[in-house]
């Protein structure tokens, strides 16, 4: 099994949750994340006082997946997500050794 | 005695206007601190309604407006001694002194809360709450004696022999309270991090909200002052509007030129400039000079809260670009543009200034008494300031500031942050409950 993270714009995550479902993904794990990359941050002016606010607002979005999905739902989540500018995030992949559905037990696939 | 019943009522419409403004002007400088120190803010001010109306009881309101001394009032009125049945007004527009009394209590309120904004995040409640009672005696109530007393020439020094003309405290509140806070910004360290790291405005809609509470409590601050509902808090109110209104639209076309933004924090700044710069003014000029004062307070205050990164002294909330400036202008500008009808229309003891074919004798006056209160001001409220922190210390330890003053001397927080919902801050709260320790919350 799979760990699919991706860092993206806030304002993309109903593109990519709608992709996903599309796709066949279950569930899905959404929290909020500040950082930057290339894209760096934004100034703001409070009383003509300039502060560089270097850490912008994104989503962090985390779904499990087998093995033998987890290109496609690299790929969908990258399609969904993309606008061609600067800022539009990572998709990252990483093995997962155990999965437990909590109500039932269950491991593994049957997890999913 | 024939009591006056419409002065009666619009003057106390006016005391209740005027207290107004200090929860207002609380929310104007809780919405500019960081989120871990609007309570402390909050307290600052509210703090200051209940130590200074006790003194204003036992001697302040007879130290600011008895006696014939020129400089300091007396103890005649100690505990508010004859005010019940006294008078006040002239002939015709007469009301119960009491009512007198309550109006300018809540400028004595107001007065020192200003001084809050220039120290904010990082001072003891008790170091501050020491602090406004000995400035209060010693400061304010001296200074409004010279200012606001009037007594058929054998008033304060300045409202009675020098006539320079203050309608409604110019010099007595806010070159005052920002020559104190200027002092203060001085003498006491400064935030941690300043000016290296941001410390942006945790709330600009609390900003305005408070901007808009000043705005709807000035009206009774400077058309009360005309002590009687007539043509002359008439032209007071109307000089208000249009200064506040001409003031916020300096300031925001300043910041469009200079930083390509007009921001809601300029929009409220400017506003409060020009309620400053009016305050004095009111009485003494026509509408067309208030749109001119207006205008010229909103961008020079604007330019002037860039001077505290210039000198290095960490005025949190700009008490000094907005109303030591903001009443430097309004004073100024009176011995420019004080026209005689307007002067006749309130009574005012005072000239003319070259607008109407004055010369420079008015500008003259207003300057002394703009730099006496300044001076005076400002040299107590440092000696205060280093004593106080010598003695029992004026700002918390760096520790408790970084983790939150409101936290650290409140025990109180303003804002549930937590993600979670419901049920783990409930888990969090009943462990707090059983315990009871302030370890377990720093935890």
């Amino acid at each position: 099994m799979k760990l699919v993270t991706a860092v993206l714009k806030p304002f993309k995550l109903d593109d990519v949750k709608t992709a996903l479902e599309a796709f066949g993904v279950h569930g899905l794990t959404v929290s909020e994340a500040n950082g930057y990359g290339r894209q760096k941050g934004h100034t703001e002016v409070y009383r003509g006082a300039e502060y560089t606010v270097d850490l912008v607002p994104k989503v962090r979005l985390e779904v499990l997946v087998d093995d033998a999905d987890a290109e496609d739902v690299v790929d969908v989540i990258t399609k969904s997500a993309q606008t061609g500018r600067i800022g539009d995030g990572k998709v990252w992949v990483v093995p997962v050794d155990t999965v437990v559905r909590v109500r039932t037990g269950e491991r593994g696939a049957e997890a999913l | 005695m024939q009591i006056n019943s419409g002065d009666a009522a619009w003057m106390l419409a006016s005391s209740a206007l005027v207290l107004f403004m200090t929860p207002g002007l609380a929310f104007f400088y809780g919405g500019m601190v960081r989120s871990k120190s609007v309570l402390n803010m909050l307290m600052m001010n509210f703090a200051c309604i209940g130590v200074v109306t006790l003194l204003w009881v036992l001697f302040g309101y007879s130290l600011a407006f008895k006696g014939t001394n020129p400089v300091i009032g007396n103890f005649d009125a100690f505990g508010l001694k004859g005010t019940i049945t006294g008078i006040f007004g002239a002939k015709g527009d007469q009301y119960p002194e009491l009512i007198f009394s309550a109006f300018q209590l809540m400028f004595a309120i107001i007065t020192p809360a200003l001084i809050s904004g220039s120290i904010a995040d990082r001072v003891k409640f008790g170091a501050w709450i020491t602090f406004v009672a000995l400035w209060t005696t010693i400061v304010y109530f001296p200074v409004a004696h010279w200012v606001f007393y009037f007594n058929n020439g054998q008033g304060g020094w300045i409202a009675d022999h020098l006539h320079a003309m203050d309608f409604a405290g110019g010099t007595a509140v806010h070159i005052n309270a920002g020559a104190a806070g200027l002092a203060l910004a001085i003498v006491l360290r400064k935030r941690v991090g300043w000016p290296r790291e941001p410390m942006r405005p945790h709330n600009l809609p609390l900003v305005l909200l408070g901007a808009g509470i000043l705005w709807f409590g000035w009206f009774g601050f400077n058309a009360g002052s005309a002590v009687t509902a007539g043509s002359g808090a008439a032209l007071a109110f109307m000089n208000t509007q249009v200064a506040t209104a001409s003031a916020a639209i300096g300031w925001i076309v300043v910041e469009k030129v200079r930083d390509g933004h007009s921001t809601t924090l300029g929009i409220a700044s400017g506003a409060v400039a020009g309620l400053v710069a009016i305050t004095p003014a009111c009485g003494s000029i026509n509408p067309i000079g208030a749109i001119i004062l207006g205008i010229a307070a909103g961008a020079i205050c604007a330019f002037a809260v860039g001077l505290k990164y210039r000198f290095g002294f960490d005025d949190s909330l700009d008490v000094v670009g907005v109303h030591l400036v903001g009443g430097i202008v309004g004073t100024l500008a009176i011995g420019v543009l004080a026209t005689g009808t307007a002067i006749k229309a309130t009574g005012s003891l005072g000239q003319a200034g070259f607008w109407d074919g004055g010369d420079f004798t008015q500008l003259g006056k207003q300057a002394l008494a703009a730099g006496a209160v300044l001076a005076y001001s400002f040299i107590i409220a440092a000696i205060l300031g280093f004593a106080i922190d010598k003695t029992i210390g004026f700002t918390v330890d760096e520790e408790t500031e970084v983790n939150g003053i409101d936290q650290g001397v409140h025990a109180e927080t303003g804002y549930e942050f937590s993600g979670f919902g419901g049920s783990l801050g409930g888990a969090a709260r009943s462990v707090i409950g059983t315990q009871g320790s302030q370890e377990r919350i720093d935890a």
